[in-house]
């Protein structure tokens, strides 16, 4: 057979890219059933716009989840999607990334799923430096189980499993995932900033490595004032910009006038704002592009072809064989 | 400290003329070497294994392992070592008590002995340096055990081991068991030649000198053996005419995921199914496969499953504890219908249990296991040979049908070395490339056949297959669906894949004559025990046969005209049962072992069980013993 190279006219070329070019319905599937103002909604808005925006074939992109009203997510998307078992989000995506690094990997995890039943995982994964971008819809409570503490619910609040008001401090997922080594990509955003959510997520999904992305999340159904103080005190939001980094729009600073320039190569600043939840600090907090990720490191360039498979086999029998008389090899 | 020595109760003597004369004809003999962890006695065991296996003796080694990495030396507890069984035919397990020993230092020694472990009046050679020690409670120690060993009927050859590999290297810590491989080869005559080069190969990444000097060691034993002991014994051998290999069953379950055709291994390390993933991480990179070790079990489980999702079928290898934890996540797998291979090499259970130590505690975990009902497949190889096979059956299992296929191994089949035919690569081992092709437009992902239970699997990259797949109940789109039929509907078909997959096995074959007076049937490693002594008995006109299963779950057709054919039955396994003479147990409430369990209940007929949870494998004169007590 003589060597074909396909090739195509202007014309069809541009019907092509008209065919490829996806609107955000193709990327949507079925109707949320989270509760109205729920802040898990946004979340989906804003990754279905950047799916759109980046081109994401839907066939390649796979969003992988947990248990919690936020691991829902995978089943609002048109894309593939792996609604797993409560906690173990991130090692099902670890597998599927070192499998087909050709897919691009999203997780959505909650409070309780990542930090506490997930809580190693998410420690590995963040060592690991997979290329993948992870959310972790922080509402500070079990949502799905009908509200109960997680780790993240501030000191004293009450639920249905503390009624005295919980016993310990809350734990800080930002400080956590930066005191852990080949630590990549931290950002914290908060639901009620569409624009900033949408531009962390973009700079994200372009990070090349682990993308540890808190989103603070409002439960309207548990805690419908929880968030309320920061939500209505535009003061009490601190927006991180930086040439590297976020960057504020005119019409956003004009809302939020409370920011500080912040270098996300800068560890020893990044800690010092994880530190703090008042005001919430917004924006990228770490970014190193230099960590090596693990599918890269396990990569073998090598065509795993049959013959490949053979020969490396017959070698190892060869160690371990006894030859019969007159077939020992010269 | 009392001794508890057999006693022998006639010491028959025999007539062997000292050394010099004929050699002794043996059939087979038991040969164990013990010391202190760290004297190399376990290369010793395994290279006189090999010696014997590439003169073409039949073999059957099985590791000596204390339960603790670095005991203290010189104790009862620290055995450490190899049991090396060789005989004229073909052998299929480790057979009975020991017939000769070589030990370091006679504290190992006594461990043995206390586990009834050496054949009552069997031969030992013992390290004699401790006589002389300059610490005078090791002196004392010595000379009294060996005083009660003697007493005790027991054929015990004092030999200066240390003082003679003097003569030969400056350090005899390094090279005792060289020097005691080279006292063995001169007791079972065997050849010099091959042991040279079997030396060269174990030290083949060790320097010349390094060879060179083991080699003198060698020399020097067989000479000592020939000069000063008065025992010589040959075993007449029939080199095979096929190549074979040597390997222990963690090393065959090794080799099987190579050829296999699977890329990924994860794991989390654990006693004993460990050595099995050393192997892989050695060579699974030179055919560009990957051995990751996670963070723990449930995360190698859900990495494994997330890889297989992605389109290539992945292995998770591990026991008992290890195995407990990834229950939730084999679920999972079952719901979702993602194929998954799972090992589970048995350790004593429960909890921590008996963690180098052999045993086949978890079929009702595995076949139950996880929560609700998690139809899954289960295999269990009865040699050395099957745990290389199981592992590519397995695999093409789990990807025809979606499933989750457990390969139940134990610590005997990991630990154990057998001879088996070199396996001939196919290339229908591979694994299938993943499939990217468009899926047809309004294909479901859970488009159950009605009658088999199957489904196509729709694999990331592949344009219209897009759903989300989970572990909640779903319809055939994978949308979550609670609804009372659409939860029948899959509950249904994914039980049927296994009836599906039972049309497909051959009924097995019975050991012995069809019909008889008894039946002895076992799974998984017991099988050479079990078979060995059915031989022996039917030799003696016993009517028992026996009949082994490889897969479990489902039970192959034709086990209940099997049963048919016998007046009773009984499952001979390494787990738990009650014992009928205690006296709270009667009919009523009697735990039977597993798998007496399970043909109970599928083929109601009263299928009696015996069990023992010892640690160790069954030997063939147990086996006996229960059967003529059956019979009786
Ligand atoms: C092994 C296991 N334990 C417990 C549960 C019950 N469970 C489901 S979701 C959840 C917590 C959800 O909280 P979070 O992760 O914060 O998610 P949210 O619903 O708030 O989004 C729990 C405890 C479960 N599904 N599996
Ligand atoms: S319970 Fe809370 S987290 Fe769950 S959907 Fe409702 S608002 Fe959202
Ligand atoms: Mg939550």
């Amino acid at each position: 057979m003589t060597e074909q190279t396909e090739t195509i006219s202007a014309s069809e070329c541009l019907i092509r890219m008209y065919d490829e070019q996806h609107e955000i319905e193709d990327y949507q599937k079925g109707v949320p059933r989270w509760c109205s103002g729920c802040g898990d909604n946004s979340i989906l808005t804003a990754v279905q716009r950047l799916c759109r925006d980046e081109g994401l074939l839907p066939e390649k992109t796979v969003f992988v989840s947990g248990i919690g009203c936020s691991s829902r997510l995978p089943h609002y998307m048109n894309t593939y999607g792996f609604h797993g078992i409560h906690g173990r989000a991130l090692p099902v995506a670890e597998g599927v990334k070192l499998a087909r690094p050709d897919l691009t990997v999203f997780v959505n995890t909650g409070d309780g799923d990542c930090c506490s039943i997930g809580a190693a995982h998410w420690i590995h994964a963040i060592r690991y430096n997979m290329d993948m971008t992870m959310m972790l819809h922080d509402n500070q409570i079990y949502g799905l189980t009908k509200m109960q503490a997680s780790p993240t619910s501030p000191l004293g609040l009450k639920s249905n499993t503390t009624p005295h008001g919980t016993y310990l401090e809350a734990l800080n997922p930002l400080t956590v995932t930066l005191g852990v080594s080949n630590v990549s990509f931290v950002a914290q955003v908060v639901d009620w900033i569409p624009e900033v959510m949408y531009q962390v997520l973009s700079q994200a999904y372009h990070h090349k490595g682990f993308s540890f992305v808190r989103i603070i999340q409002r439960c309207t159904e548990w805690l419908p004032k929880l968030l309320d103080p920061w939500l209505h005190d535009r003061q009490r939001v601190l927006l991180l910009h930086h040439e590297n980094g976020l960057e504020i729009s005119p019409a956003l600073a004009k809302s939020y006038t409370k920011m500080r320039e912040h270098d996300p190569s800068n560890m020893n600043e990044a800690r010092e704002i994880a530190s703090a939840f008042d005001p919430i600090p917004v924006g990228i907090l770490y970014r190193n592009d230099d960590v090596p990720c693990y599918e890269d490191l396990r990569h073998d360039s090598r065509l795993r072809t049959n013959s490949l498979i053979q020969k490396g086999l017959e070698s190892e029998f060869d160690k371990f064989t006894i030859w019969a008389d007159g077939n020992e090899p010269a | 400290m009392a001794l508890e020595i057999n006693q022998t109760e006639s010491e028959t003597v025999t007539t062997e003329p000292k050394f010099g004369g004929k050699a002794v004809m043996l059939e087979e003999h038991i040969v164990e070497i013990i010391s202190d962890s760290g004297e190399g006695a376990q290369k010793c065991g395994q290279s006189f294994g090999a010696i014997a296996a590439r003169m073409g003796f039949g073999v059957w080694t099985v590791e000596i392992i204390p339960a603790e990495i670095r005991p203290p030396a010189r104790s009862v507890a620290g055995a450490s070592g190899n049991r090396i069984r060789i005989g004229s035919k073909r052998i299929t397990n480790g057979g009975n008590e020991t017939d000769l020993v070589v030990a370091f230092n006679e504290q190992v020694l006594l461990g043995r002995v206390r586990s009834k472990e050496l054949k009552p009046g069997c031969t030992i050679l013992l390290e004699s340096m401790w006589r002389t020690s300059s610490n005078p409670r090791f002196a004392k120690s010595y000379v009294e055990t060996y005083d009660q060993l003697v007493a005790a009927g027991y054929r015990v050859y004092e030999i200066p081991m240390d003082k003679e590999c003097r003569k030969v290297v400056s350090d005899p810590r390094k090279g005792k068991n060289m020097f005691a491989l080279g006292v063995l080869c001169g007791i079972y005559s065997l050849d010099l030649k091959v042991a040279r080069q079997q030396i060269a190969l174990t030290f083949s990444k060790k320097s010349d000198e390094v060879i060179k000097s083991n080699v003198n060691l060698l020399e020097a034993g067989y000479r000592y053996a020939e000069e000063h002991i008065d025992i010589k014994y040959s075993i007449p051998a029939v080199k095979s005419t096929e190549n074979q290999i040597v390997v222990n069953g963690n090393t065959a379950l090794a080799l099987g995921v190579l050829a296999s055709g699977m890329e990924i291994c994860a794991m989390y390390p654990i006693t004993p199914a460990t050595s099995a993933s050393h192997y892989l991480s050695d060579v699974f990179e030179k055919v560009g496969g990957i051995v990751h070790q996670a963070e723990d079990e449930i995360a190698a489980c859900t990495f494994a499953i997330g890889a297989s999702y992605a389109g290539k079928c992945t292995v998770t290898i591990t026991s008992g504890p290890g195995y407990s934890l990834k229950q939730e996540a084999i679920g999972l797998a079952v719901m979702g219908e993602i194929p998954l291979v799972v090992v589970n090499v048995m350790r004593g259970g429960p909890s921590t249990g008996q963690p180098t130590k052999t045993e086949q505690g978890d079929l009702m975990t595995t076949i139950f296991g996880s929560h609700g009902d998690a139809p899954k497949v289960v295999i269990a190889p009865g040699t050395i040979e099957d745990c290389f096979y199981s592992v590519i059956t397995a695999r093409k299992i789990a990807e025809t049908f979606n499933m989750v296929v457990v390969i139940l191994s134990d610590a005997n089949l990991a630990t154990s070395q057998q001879p088996f035919r070199r396996p001939v690569f196919s290339e229908e081992w591979m694994a299938p490339p993943i499939d990217q092709s468009a899926v047809p437009k309004g294909a479901k992902p859970y488009d159950w056949d009605p009658k088999t239970g199957l489904a196509r699997r729709f694999v990331p990259g592949q344009p219209n297959g897009m759903h989300t797949l989970t572990g909640l109940a779903h319809d055939v789109n994978s949308h979550v669906a609670y609804d009372p039929e659409i939860n029948q509907q899959g509950m249904r078909a994914r039980s049927l894949k296994l009836a599906t997959l039972q049309k497909t096995l051959r009924p097995p074959t019975v050991f012995g004559d069809p019909t008889g007076d008894l039946l002895v049937i076992g799974w998984g490693s017991s099988k050479g025990a079990i078979e060995e002594a059915v031989e022996g008995l039917r030799a003696e006109g016993k009517k028992v046969s026996a009949l082994h299963l490889t897969f479990i779950q489902p039970l192959p057709p034709g086990i209940r005209e099997i049963l048919a054919g016998f007046k009773q039955h009984i499952t001979i396994e390494n787990n738990w049962c009650d014992q009928w003479e205690d006296e709270m147990i009667d009919e009523t409430n009697r735990r039977y072992s597993a798998l007496a369990l399970l043909l109970r209940s599928r083929y109601l007929v009263d299928i009696d069980c015996w069990s023992e949870c010892r640690g160790t494998p069954l030997k063939p004169n147990t086996v006996r013993r229960v059967i003529l007590e059956k019979l009786s």
